[in-house]
């Protein structure tokens, strides 16, 4: 089942490379999978990473029983999220399989020709981008080919994460990305989900310990609403706003992020039991929206 | 001897009488058809082409009837598209629903579902409900005022039998009581009011006809409404008028005022099939929650109909009635009422709110088009007085005006 797609691009599809996509999209998994790179280290100690990312389409679920035609990189809907730290040189290799043309727009600083925005690359091209990760924070990738909010929308998006020389303190880490889908292409968002899938952890709800540290690298990617938000339940956080300080910017409950925004949370929970999580919309939240951490008490392992 | 048969292609074809096997002929074309429509279904692509658009981006759902339960809201739903669907979520106030759907969530074509979803609604609150399927395309239908959706009972029963006597039958019956006073009236007079009984039929037959078509424009296009509108009109008009001939023609040979009781019952018969239509869309319009049938808007239909009783007795009102043929009538014209808001409350089909309100409209200018005959022919000077034109103008701004007290 195919979405009616525009035929603009009668070229034929080049016959897929290295695609690994998993067969099913695993929100959980998402939460603490990262793409390092392919690592080489220079005489001088300079550390390089070798990334590739392919764009190409597939059908995903994203609720239960709701396909959507989707725009992914590496066939996932977000992306890999792509990590490394700061000052190490990133090679990305970018090649498209999709119908249409896409780019890799990483927000940080670069050079221009490295910006993923003018350098569009046709279906069955590639592109190689080679920058300095700077600054440390927390910032995210998506393609910038105009229609800009359908590109977005479709899936074409990610984390990408450069952490400070001198790492944070140790936690467990998650990597959470509000998005949200527009399945019957009208503008507005049916379904609005974290990493992929609505309700997915309302139905699988993330195991904690109570006192772990917890770090969350939340990311809104969402389109056609201005802003997200995220609200947890039963405790406050540390809030690190786009993650370039190490200061937090103040201790609260709830979050609201604008198109594209990001910010770095860091909590532990004092109390064991079931706790939400969720957009303080709530009708993001009723759409989907909605998860739940299982705090465990600490000598108990799930 | 020369014959027609020489001039067609089929001279050849000796001409021995219509033989059994002559109906083997008939089957000759379907025969084909039925190969041709095999072939296409085989290899329908491969004949035409590809389409330019996947079927699945065309599918289609349209909600038929919701019905609300304390503490559940069910909706029947229609798959009218031309493929397959599958139900995968349902929304309630833009909100993520549990829900049920039987007979399951995939449909065929034309295939009816119902679907139930636990929702603790609130009276007199807006509900919208939304379906999405499987490949994400969202249909929906919003309920202006939710209200429980009465069950058929004894008491429902008895509410919406009320219901239709104070719209239908007790109006009909008061506008008997102008007979006495119709009987008073001098000739000129008589065909003043002639002319406005006629106003008032063509107001009421267009006001059907326009339900009839604005009804048909709100089912699924699947049922070709604008189709079952023309079969109604068509059936009204021409049923009646083979009614009329067996009646008037009967009457035809006694007294002209056999001919008017005739034509009196006529009115009262197409009057009754047109409250028969009104009766399924008051019935409908209650039990859908689409509207609170408030006293104002009971009090609206009995004025306005007590124009048909007044439109039912013109005709005879210079003869004597017997009483029985009063109260016959005036069950013929108004009990349908009764009848269609049971149907219209307990089994609501848009189809057959339409069938009966066309067939209303139809029957109703078939009697328009007997009054006009029976006035002409009763006319001493040209139907077309200013008396007349007045009477006629004036029937249609009554039911104008009493028209605006009755918005459904």
């Amino acid at each position: 089942m195919v979405h009616p797609n525009p035929a603009q691009y009668t070229g034929g599809r080049p016959a897929p490379t290295e695609r690994q996509a998993p067969d099913a999209l695993d929100p959980m998994q998402m939460l603490t999978t990262y793409d390092s790179g392919k690592v080489t280290r220079s005489a001088s100690g300079e550390i390089q990473r070798e990334y590739t990312l392919t764009a190409f389409d597939r059908e995903i679920e994203v609720a239960r029983g709701v396909k959507f035609p989707a725009w992914t990189f590496n066939g996932t809907v977000p992306g890999p999220t792509i990590r490394c730290t700061e000052g190490d040189r990133l090679v990305i290799h970018f090649r498209n399989e999709g119908a249409h043309a896409h780019t890799i727009h990483l927000h940080g600083i670069h050079p221009a020709n490295m910006d993923g925005v003018l350098e569009i690359v046709p279906p069955g091209g590639s592109y190689d981008y080679d920058l300095i990760a700077e600054p440390f924070g927390l910032f995210l990738y998506h393609c910038h080919v105009m229609p800009l909010k359908k590109h977005i929308h479709k899936g074409l998006y990610g984390t990408f994460i450069v952490d400070p020389k001198t790492p944070r303190p140790p936690a467990k880490e998650l990597v959470m990305v509000m998005n949200g889908f527009d399945t019957d292409l009208d503008g507005e968002n049916e379904f609005y989900a974290v990493n992929g899938i609505a309700n997915y952890f309302a139905d699988h709800p993330i195991p904690l310990e109570v006192g772990e540290p917890v770090r969350v690298y939340l990311v809104n990617t969402l389109e056609f609403d201005l802003i997200n938000s995220f609200h947890l339940h039963g405790n406050v956080f540390k809030l690190f706003r786009t993650g370039t300080s190490l200061t937090n910017y103040e201790v609260t409950d709830t979050v609201m992020l604008c198109q594209g925004e990001r910010c770095i949370l860091e909590f532990s929970y004092k109390h064991p039991g079931k706790f939400m999580f969720h957009a303080h919309q709530s009708e993001f939240a009723e759409l989907g929206w909605m998860g739940m951490v299982d705090v465990r008490p600490r000598d108990q392992k799930a | 001897m020369r014959t027609h048969d020489e001039t067609l292609p089929v001279a050849d074809v000796p001409r021995t009488g219509w033989r059994p096997g002559a109906w083997l002929l008939i089957l000759l074309p379907v025969a084909l058809l039925a190969a041709m429509v095999a072939l296409f279904l085989a290899k329908g692509e491969g004949l035409i082409g590809k389409a330019p658009i996947p079927p699945d981006a065309l599918l289609k759902v349209e909600f038929e009837r919701i019905v609300f339960r304390p503490g559940e809201i069910l909706a029947t739903v229609r798959n009218t598209g031309p493929d397959v669907v599958t139900i995968a979520q349902v929304t309630v106030n833009d909100a993520l629903w549990q829900f049920a759907v039987s007979p399951g969530p995939t449909l065929a074509r034309m295939q009816q579902a119902n679907i139930s979803t636990p929702y603790p609604w609130e009276i007199g609150d807006p509900v919208e409900i939304k379906v999405i399927t499987s490949n994400g395309l969202a249909f929906k239908k919003k309920v202006e005022i939710a209200a429980e959706t009465p069950r058929p009972s004894l008491r429902s029963l008895g509410v919406f039998a009320l219901l239709g006597i104070y719209v239908g039958v007790i109006p009909v019956y008061l506008g008997f009581l102008w007979f006495p006073f119709l009987q008073r009236v001098r000739d000129r007079w008589f065909h003043f009011f002639l002319s406005l009984t006629a106003g008032l039929l063509i107001f009421l037959g267009l006001d059907a006809l326009k339900e009839a078509l604005e009804a048909a424009g709100k089912v699924p296009g699947a049922f070709k409404g604008v189709g079952i509108v023309l079969i109604g009109v068509s059936a009204g008009l021409l049923g009646l008028m083979a009614v009329g001939e067996r009646t008037m023609g009967r009457a035809r040979a006694g007294a002209p005022g056999d001919r008017r009781l005739a034509l009196a019952y006529m009115i009262a018969a197409g009057i009754g099939l047109h409250n028969l239509g009104e009766g399924l869309a008051i019935g409908a319009a209650y039990a859908l929650g689409n509207v609170a049938l408030g006293t104002f808007l009971i009090v609206g239909f009995t004025i306005h109909n007590t124009t048909e009783g007044f439109g039912v007795v013109a005709p005879v009102a210079r003869d004597g009635v017997r009483l029985k043929h009063l109260v016959l009538m005036g069950l013929l014209a108004g009990g349908p009422t009764i009848l269609g808001t049971w149907i219209g409350g307990f089994t609501y089909s848009a189809l057959w709110s339409i069938l009966f309100l066309a067939l209303g409209a139809g029957a109703i200018f078939q009697v328009v088009y007997e009054l006009l005959k029976l006035m002409a022919r009763d006319a001493r000077e040209a139907a077309g007085s200013v008396a007349n034109f007045l009477g006629l103008i004036l029937g249609l701004g009554i039911m104008y005006l009493t028209g605006l007290l009755v918005q459904l």
